[in-house]
């Protein structure tokens, strides 16, 4: 086969790739944060559940979390189709990654704020909406922007349980047409385009977060 | 509608072979670990070269390879190798491919620690006349290895926790194990969840190791001799 007849056939690939990165980046990020504040704020039998939480999906691989939600549930008597529990994997790994890196950020706020805030009789609830998080928020986007690059490469893992993405299409169009060479070598080199233009967003993203909290002065 | 149903008999029944099967696991880590650690210095130091001509392509390399998903590469290794009259055995693939890609990982860590090295420490290196080759080993290496060693630690558990994908290609490591013991049976419950506890076992240890290690090395000024 011609490239030009391989590189719709594997785009194809990629684009069921974005659409799992799309719906498992969310559920991460939404994982990261209730994970990271309920292992700072919460009272402490939660805290242990986080830290639990946080732990085990950073100490075990995906790919075993990934087999064990797809394989094992079902014996449980919850059926999840390949790309639910995809998605699921996906966004509780990732998420115990970020819980951490949300908690890091949030401890980086200097404590004179915290203080600051409880002396203008701020309530715990805004203390943390309107003083601390958004001050954390730029220390987390370039750990988060590593983090979703991580998450687009694992998601090459959900071709290990027949979801027809990049790596999916690119592993059967290479068993049927044998021109492994140029199947793999486009394959890495479309992950690479991904990679760079989602680190590129973020980079974005930062600058335009920074300048925002330059102007009101709270990087000093 | 959630019930939980383990079978300790089959438990013991699939614990030798799944024991057995992470001896493979633990040397894919440990000879993937040995050849990323040297692949990292390679590059890193290369990365450092005066000649854009080398440490431009090595920039984009560790680039490409740091941004591209392991088990792609997995598969690039094991199926293209032969191509060029290559047959590698799954195990060789995947010590190389394991040593390539968290090589890469390495070599920024590498870098960033020797550019941590203060700037008088060379030029004092250079004064006394060391060679280039005798300033890295006996003056550079020794005082960035502490910066260096919490990040290879964290890496090399990394590449511990990514060995399950050469189950991609066949090798017999933990998770294929215990995916051929579950089909056998019917059951995954056990042997998954089984995997899943022996890694984070390993983990810990591995984590735990790593902070022992750290912890033999004071904060400054310290020598390897």
């Amino acid at each position: 086969m011609e490239l030009s007849e391989l590189t719709p056939i594997l785009l194809q690939g990629a684009w069921v790739t974005l659409k799992i990165l799309c719906l498992s980046l969310p559920v991460a990020g939404a994982l990261a944060f209730i994970a990271g504040l309920t292992r700072l704020f919460a009272p402490t039998p939660l805290r242990q559940i986080a830290r639990v939480y946080i732990e085990f999906f950073r100490g075990t691989s995906a790919l075993i979390q990934l087999y064990w939600i797809y394989f094992v549930l079902p014996f449980f008597g919850l059926n999840l189709d390949a790309m639910t529990a995809s998605v699921i994997a996906l966004g509780l790994n990732i998420g115990a990654y970020g819980a951490e890196v949300v908690r890091g950020a949030v401890l980086a706020v200097p404590k004179g704020q915290y203080e600051a805030a409880v002396a203008l009789n701020f309530t715990p609830w805004s203390r943390l909406w309107r003083i601390i998080l958004p001050q954390s928020l730029i220390n987390m986007v370039p750990p988060f922007g590593n983090l979703a690059i991580e998450l687009m490469k694992a998601t090459s893992l959900v071709s290990l349980i027949t979801i027809g993405d990049l790596t999916y299409k690119a592993k059967t169009l290479a068993d049927a047409t044998l021109q492994v060479g140029e199947i793999f070598g486009l394959v890495l080199l479309i992950y690479f385009v991904m990679a760079q233009a989602m680190a590129y967003l973020f980079r974005l993203l930062e600058a335009r977060l920074g300048r925002g909290l330059d102007r009101g002065g709270l990087r000093s | 509608m959630i019930e939980l149903d383990w079978d300790w008999e089959f438990t013991w029944e699939v614990l030798p072979d799944l024991l057995n099967a992470a001896q493979i696991t633990l040397s894919a880590t440990l000879l993937g670990s040995l050849l990323a650690i040297g692949v990292g210095l390679a590059l890193s130091l290369l990365r450092r070269s005066p000649s854009r001509w080398i440490s431009w392509p090595v920039y984009w390399l560790v680039e490409f390879v740091r941004s591209t998903p392991l088990l792609v590469q997995i598969f690039f290794l094991y199926y293209v190798m032969p191509e060029f009259g290559v047959s590698l055995s799954p195990m060789t693939t995947g010590v190389l491919a394991l040593g390539a890609h968290y090589g890469a990982y390495l070599s920024e860590v590498f870098r960033s620690g020797i550019d941590g090295v203060e700037k008088g420490q060379w030029e004092a290196a250079r004064a006394l006349n060391l060679s280039q080759f005798m300033t890295y080993r006996d003056i550079v290496l020794p005082q960035a290895l502490r910066a260096m060693i919490p990040a290879t630690g964290n890496y090399i558990i990394a590449m511990f926790k990514e060995t399950p994908q050469l189950s991609a290609i066949t090798l017999l490591e933990m998770l294929q194990t215990a995916k051929i013991l579950g089909s056998e049976n019917f059951r995954y419950l056990e042997p998954f969840t089984l995997v899943g506890l022996l890694y984070l076992a390993f983990s810990i240890v591995a984590a735990l190791g790593v902070h022992q290690i750290e912890r033999r090395f004071p904060k400054e000024g310290f020598s390897l001799r």
